[in-house]
């Protein structure tokens, strides 16, 4: 849309210079506005994703530039029962983590979609737990899980007398990785439940009258009313909750650094012990590198979420 | 709903459904008793900190003698020892000095590309958005390792400075996309006139646009502020010493001494690190929600 005024007198005799007219030159304008954006981005993001992509193809540590070594450190990986732990260990935590989210966190939307006093109080408390730093809301659950001191261990021990042990929750592979999953969902939950909360209040109360009219139950109004509305919403949502739990880092590396005996280790953390502590920056730019299939196919769930929403839409965009 | 127009087989099953769903004791099985748990289980862990960062260390390890949900004689030792022994306060102002910096960057560059691509509408802007949004699908934990020789390389390693311009790169792309929203929502009519009456573009985004768009640069703004006082893994890998390190980094790799962790020192830490943000968020709550579930909506 180019709008052309005519030079009116009073504009003519102030003379704009040409500072002025250049920054009203439309694509110089354009160009300007996007430069600090793009620049950012491709300084710090697409400049260091290429350069991660070619030291997972060299041997670089930290203080010595490395050469071309080919595939040898995914070779090398290949063979390294640490990275397949990770990797078992990512796919697992990710797996686990995001149906509970989603299951509570779904719940939690459909039990605040009730009309009931303090409502946006208690929505405000419920997001509670995803605005505080992660670091910070692991290192209570790292107190909560201790082996002497955990809260839970007394409450089963001393008050309900259900067992006569405390737990062990992260001295050993297995508890150490459900306390680890617990975490996270209860880190994940407020995001899912007021995102899918937001959805909720988009679907329109005539779809659930016309359902009540013609005898529908409240789980097939649940089924086929809700479900499907949510549909879109949820595979969005359900992406970034995939990718940032897969290459999540900061609550296993506040409260178990990987162990015990490496049980717990992200391909995140183990890139971090590898590449940044171990100074083997190489072979830590590699494990990195490992988690972008996972990352595409996640991103291609996404673009064909959208694209079912715009087909229930019947239109081209919103 | 009036279960009279509806056809009689189905009146039978429709309304004891609705009836039953009204009556009070269904709906405390249903809502409030699960509300009520979800809400004690998201917030013990904010509950055992607040307490346990006020306990003395006498009550913290002896469950025996006192009950551990409650305090018998509070003190402030902790915070005391947080306060003038450690350097938390330098940290606080670390963290305070790059959360503000990076968001003054992200919503300096996010705006300017949000009206390009939303007003000055170009071949291909969407494109560009396409773009920046998906830069917001590339984790950081994929990038670190690579922007910690790119910030060795610009001389910036153990800067807060790093922190600075590396933040954006997760920051601007939310806060464009959030921000083309708004910028949708103002009518184009208003810039129209401003075009007739010859105002140049720059006036236009001054003087028209941005005050319009002030409830979605608040929102990206205190969003962006959340973020990079949250973030972890960037501050970890690029700051080394204890002073310059940030809040979330400095409690986990300094206050962790030894083997017997200092819990009311930690908690302490962790109570102090949350409030500003928790502040923050109770002033501007509603922000968060629509810029939340605006950005999930786009």
């Amino acid at each position: 849309m180019s709008v052309t005024t005519l030079p009116s007198p009073a504009l003519a005799q102030r003379q704009p210079s040409w500072l002025v007219r250049l920054f009203d030159y439309k694509p110089f304008l354009i160009v300007m506005c996007l430069a600090p954006a793009i620049g950012l981005l491709a300084v710090f993001l697409t400049y260091p994703l290429g350069l991660g992509i070619w030291l997972a193809f060299t041997d670089t540590t930290i203080g010595r530039r490395g050469v071309f070594v080919g595939f040898e450190n995914f070779q090398y990986l290949l063979t390294d029962p640490l990275w397949w732990g990770a990797v078992f260990y990512s796919v697992f935590y990710t797996g686990v983590a995001t149906f509970g989210k989603f299951a509570l966190g779904f719940w939690l939307a459909l039990l605040l979609n009730n009309h009931f006093p303090f409502k946006s109080l208690l929505r405000a408390i419920v997001l509670l737990p995803w605005i505080v730093p992660t670091v910070l809301s692991a290192l209570a659950f790292w107190w909560i899980y201790d082996p002497q001191f955990s809260i839970i261990s007394y409450l089963l021990v001393d008050v309900l007398h259900w067992r006569t042990t405390n737990i062990d929750f992260l001295g050993s592979p297995w508890p150490a990785r459900f306390s680890l999953i617990v975490a996270n969902i209860w880190r994940g939950i407020p995001f899912v439940a007021i995102s899918l909360l937001a959805g909720l209040q988009t679907i329109s109360p005539s779809l659930y009258e016309a359902a009540m009219l013609d005898g529908a139950s409240a789980w097939q109004r649940f089924r086929y009313i809700t479900f499907p509305m949510m549909m879109p919403i949820l595979a969005i949502v359900m992406t970034f909750s995939i990718i940032f739990t897969f290459t999540d880092f900061q609550l296993v590396y506040a409260i178990t650094r990987g162990g015990p005996v490496n049980s717990t280790h992200l391909l995140a953390t183990l890139a971090f012990q590898r590449g940044i502590a171990g100074g083997e920056l190489g072979e830590g730019a590699a494990i990195a590198v490992s988690m972008i299939p996972f990352l595409v196919f996640a991103t291609l769930f996404s673009y064909f979420g959208l694209a079912r929403r715009k087909w229930q839409q019947g239109e081209a965009n919103d | 709903m009036t279960d009279t127009v509806a056809q009689p087989a189905s009146v039978a099953r429709a309304a004891p459904d609705t009836m039953a769903w009204d009556s009070g004791l269904r709906r405390l099985m249903m809502i409030y008793l699960p509300l009520g748990c979800f809400v004690l289980i998201l917030l013990f862990p904010f509950y055992w900190m607040a307490i346990t960062s006020f306990k003395p260390n006498a009550e913290l390890m002896n469950y025996k003698e006192h009950n551990p949900f409650w305090i018998t004689s509070p003190t402030l030792a902790h915070i005391k020892h947080l306060l003038f022994d450690t350097a938390y306060p330098r940290w606080l102002w670390t963290t305070m000095l790059v959360a503000i910096g990076s968001t003054t960057l992200s919503l300096f560059a996010s705006t300017l590309a949000a009206y390009a691509i939303e007003r000055l509408r170009f071949r291909g802007s969407p494109y560009v958005g396409l773009g920046i949004y998906m830069a917001y699908l590339v984790p950081p934990s994929i990038l670190f390792i690579p922007l910690a020789t790119v910030v060795v390389q610009f001389g910036l390693f153990d800067s807060p400075l790093a922190l600075i311009l590396v933040y954006p790169t997760f920051l601007v792309p939310f806060c464009t996309w959030l921000l083309i929203g708004y910028f949708k929502s103002i009518p184009y009519e208003l810039e129209e006139c401003a075009l007739v009456d010859g105002a140049t573009r720059l006036q236009i985004l001054r003087r028209i646009t941005l005050p319009l768009a002030v409830p979605g640069l608040i929102s990206a703004g205190i969003f962006s502020f959340t973020l990079s006082w949250n973030e972890f893994i960037y501050a970890l890998a690029f700051i080394q010493s204890g002073a310059n390190k940030t809040v979330p980094v400095a409690i986990l790799t300094e206050l962790v001494t030894g083997d017997v962790y200092q819990w009311g020192a930690l908690m302490a830490g962790s109570l102090l690190g949350s409030l500003p943000v928790a502040i923050f968020y109770s002033l501007f709550v509603d922000y968060y929600v629509s810029s939340l579930t605006g950005a999930v909506k786009e």
